[in-house]
């Protein structure tokens, strides 16, 4: 069709992105984690990785399948989660739970609430934190580091240096481990626009101001807290997330700081080692209200 | 309410608006009772004997109760029923009487049973009332029973406390919590929802003349609205 005849609503500029080139960019930006974790725990790591996107893919292809729409799984947002949420699982989960996560990850959080841009929460931080609570007798154990990494300072001594920590020489999630190559993917998505700074560095900062506050201002010992576990990736890749983040930027960083400080409560204070994907999913929740304060006043000829 | 035939009264409870999963009603045993097969079946059965029993009860005396009156006769007659199964569970079937522990009692105030007497025992005759009670609680019985085979063959790996030997390696202990329970509710609402779409009942087709004040309403909206749809 005629382009110039062709009747449109604002607006008229496009920026020429797409779902499928963002999508792309995150996934060029986890490669650095996936072959970190791939390096540090084996190939079988890399089992996981696959079976976890083969499984999101797949079931989205199925979901569209079924219910009769557009086929979606073209804009890789599947593979996105896929990949993010293998990230974030130990390498020696047992590969059906993977399935079962995707499952819950694609079709439950994803597709019921109507596909991308629909979803409530975040589905790789929701399935992980639903195959937290649903393995609980299987999978405890496999999530060993979060122990570990449990973040009291009484276990300090156990912890690995600042080296080990910032490298990924360490035990955890596939892909949280490495914070230099989390760090790259970090920088290489703020350089290409896909994310804003204002989020990770938030969320970051605030997970370290009370990290340094807690250990009675001791910065190596505040680093390591802040690299150990799941901040990273959570800060940079999970939180950004478009549908459930807010699109200001003051939202933005209300954001990131509640969900740092929440992070640090349930770490020093919580039952569960570690925050980040629960905080996470608390302020996706919390994003609609956010979104509503922060909102840019638009002033209208002869509104109010 | 026109006259329906007495066996379409009865299939109505069961698939058509079947308590739990197209009227949502009586949700709190819903969840609570199903994390095990016997206990679900048991509460069922037992919601059924208090439904059907009420149900005629309240249908003989629906000319005798008072407009006025009618929800505390109504919670009578129930108590009564629920307080004579009670003691029959407890008398026979003690290993049931504890795993339901409060919900026993708390069958007075389920909203089917009063849902029913309201919306269908006190204006119908006795008979239609009785099959009613019948089909609301196979409904009932069936939903439960449904929900907790799902819950417990994939969150225990056993079927009524029978384990099942080839799934003891893949349990998904979730299912058998509180929140496992409202996302297997939540998905077998949504589930027969699509299998029921265009059957199903509008939900004004009962909200209005089902509420508790439908003889003394004014509300125009609230007519109109019914009118509409």
């Amino acid at each position: 069709m005629d382009s110039l005849t062709k009747l449109m609503v604002s607006p008229h500029i496009h920026g020429g992105r797409s779902t499928s080139g963002i999508m792309r960019d995150v996934l060029i930006s986890l490669a650095p984690a996936t072959v970190a974790g791939a390096v540090i725990f084996g190939l079988r790591a890399l089992l996981v990785v696959a079976v976890c996107v083969v499984a999101c893919v797949g079931f989205e292809a199925l979901f569209n399948i079924i219910v009769k729409k557009e086929q979606t799984i073209g804009d890789l947002s599947a593979a996105v989660t896929g990949l993010l949420l293998a990230l974030n699982l130990p390498a020696n989960i047992p590969l059906w739970q993977c399935v079962i996560g995707s499952l819950f990850a694609i079709v439950v959080v994803k597709c019921l609430f109507g596909g991308i841009g629909q979803n409530l929460v975040n589905p790789a931080i929701t399935a992980r934190v639903f195959m937290l609570v649903a393995f609980s007798s299987i999978a405890l154990p496999a999530f060993p580091v979060d122990s570990v990494a449990g973040a009291t300072p009484l276990a300090a001594e156990k912890m690995p240096s600042l080296l080990d920590l910032f490298i990924g020489n360490y035990g955890g999630a596939i892909g949280e481990t490495c914070t230099a190559a989390l760090l790259l993917g970090g920088i290489y998505l703020i350089v290409r626009r896909v994310i804003s700074w204002h989020i990770p560095v938030s969320f970051i900062g605030m997970v370290f101001l009370f990290s340094l506050l807690s250990s009675g201002f001791d910065a190596v010992q505040a680093l390591s807290l802040l690299m150990s576990g799941g901040v990273f990736i959570g800060a940079i890749f999970m939180a950004t997330d478009y549908t459930t983040s807010p699109p200001t930027p003051l939202g933005k960083v209300i954001f990131g700081l509640g969900a740092g400080l929440i992070t640090c409560l349930i770490r020093y204070y919580g039952v569960y080692p570690e925050g980040v994907s629960f905080a996470i999913l608390f302020m996706n929740i919390l994003t609609p209200y956010i979104s509503g304060w922060t909102r840019h006043k638009v002033f209208v000829a002869g509104g109010k | 309410m026109k006259q329906k035939s007495s066996l379409s009264v009865m299939l109505n409870g069961i698939i058509k608006e079947n308590p739990v999963l197209v009227l949502i009603l009586g949700t709190c045993p819903t969840l609570a009772t199903t994390n095990t097969v016997n206990g679900a079946f048991g509460m069922g059965i037992a919601a059924l004997a208090v439904l059907v029993c009420s149900n005629v009860f309240i249908s003989l005396l629906r000319k005798v109760i008072p407009e006025s009156m009618r929800i505390p006769c109504y919670i009578v007659i129930i108590a009564g029923f629920v307080t004579i199964v009670k003691m029959l569970v407890q008398a026979f079937m003690p290993s049931l009487y504890e795993s339901l522990g409060v919900y026993l009692d708390l069958i007075t105030v389920n909203c089917i049973i009063l849902g029913r007497a309201e919306m269908f025992a006190n204006k119908n005759t006795v008979v239609a009332s009785a099959l009613d009670g019948l089909g609301m609680g196979i409904g009932f019985t069936l939903a439960l029973t449904l929900m907790s085979t799902i819950r417990e063959v994939f969150g225990a790996a056993s079927f009524a406390g029978n384990p099942i030997p080839f799934m003891e390696n893949y349990k998904i202990e979730f299912l058998t919590k509180a929140p496992g329970g409202l996302l297997v509710y939540g998905l077998l609402i949504a589930l027969i929802y699509v299998i029921t779409r265009g059957k199903a009942p509008v939900k004004t087709s009962f909200s209005c003349e089902g509420c508790p004040h439908a003889a003394s309403c004014t509300t125009v909206n609230c007519q109109r609205e019914g009118a509409e749809n």
